[in-house]
């Protein structure tokens, strides 16, 4: 085996997933990105595990679980922060997002904090 | 200097990876990139099962592909996302091409001189279950429980996201 081959795939996934993270509008397509940068270290971690000698055997087949593990839970978190965002603003556009809560106008930003955020919100 | 069979496998995954994976941050419908990360999950846990990670590459196939992707399948249908192709995905590429070049090339430059041309022999048997988690419990035992505890942090964080009506104050 040549370990250059994995690493190097590993290298351009992460690549890829770095692309998608800074041009992708949408919430959800960047997640996805994200999970393509998290899959690129776990590639590696396993790779390393199959080619270098370490002191504690398979240390990296145990971190890319761990990696994995972390990733779920990352999901779970992201999503519902989307779902969210989307119930508050009807739109998933992570560029349209104000950062400043002071700076925005009251009329977008104080009724959806304080009232029943739309139809979503409501139906509980 | 030979090319090994396992190297020719080891490149066609990860050429199947990187396709599937350049399709997910490029395609114009947001269905469409759920469904092309599936296939470059499994190419890449096609790349653990060649690497002799067998509960890895499971893991993976459970994890990521049975309950990451449905979850973000999910989330597409909950936002109501457009069936048909959408024009307004991305912005601007340059930013995106600067910095994604910028890290892959990078790290693809450092790892080859690192590794240049190099061949080792791959381990005999894959690893099952038992080695790994002789291994877990053994060494790793503590970040296993605190990655119990951040589950949980997780799990309840989730909940109080998702439910406007849990900490709002009073006004």
């Amino acid at each position: 085996m040549h370990p250059v081959i994995p690493y190097v795939a590993a290298a351009g996934l992460f690549g890829l997933g770095c692309y998608g993270v800074v041009v992708r509008r949408n919430a959800v397509l960047l997640l996805m990105a994200v999970e393509l940068m998290l899959n690129a270290v776990n590639l590696i971690f396993v790779t390393a595990d199959a080619n270098v000698r370490a002191a504690l055997p398979h240390s990296g087949q145990v971190f890319a679980l761990f990696v994995i593990v972390l990733a779920t839970a990352e999901i779970g978190v992201g999503l519902a922060i989307v779902l969210q965002l989307y119930r508050l603003r009807q739109s998933v556009a992570v560029d349209e997002v104000p950062l400043g809560e002071r700076n925005d106008g009251p009329d977008r930003n104080g009724p959806a904090r304080h009232t029943a955020p739309g139809p979503g919100g409501a139906a509980r | 200097m030979g090319i090994e069979p396992v190297d020719v496998l080891l490149a066609a995954l990860g050429a199947i990876a990187l396709g599937a994976g350049a399709l997910v941050v490029s395609t114009r419908h947001i269905v469409r990139a759920g469904l092309w990360l599936v296939v470059a999950l499994g190419a890449i846990a096609g790349l653990y099962l060649v690497l002799t990670a067998e509960l890895v590459a499971w893991v993976q196939v459970l994890l990521y592909v049975g309950a990451v992707v449905v979850l973000l399948l999910f989330a597409v249908m909950l936002t109501r996302a457009p069936i048909g192709a959408s024009e307004d995905l991305d912005r601007p590429r340059w930013a995106g091409l600067l910095v994604g070049g910028g890290a892959g090339l990078g790290l693809a430059a450092l790892l080859i001189d690192a590794y240049r041309w190099s061949r080792v022999p791959l381990p005999g048997q894959g690893t099952g279950a038992a080695p790994i988690g002789t291994e877990v419990f053994r060494t790793w035992v503590l970040p296993f429980e605190v990655l119990s505890v951040l589950l949980l942090a997780a799990l309840i964080g989730a909940i109080v996201v998702s439910r406007p009506d849990i900490g709002r104050r009073e006004s």
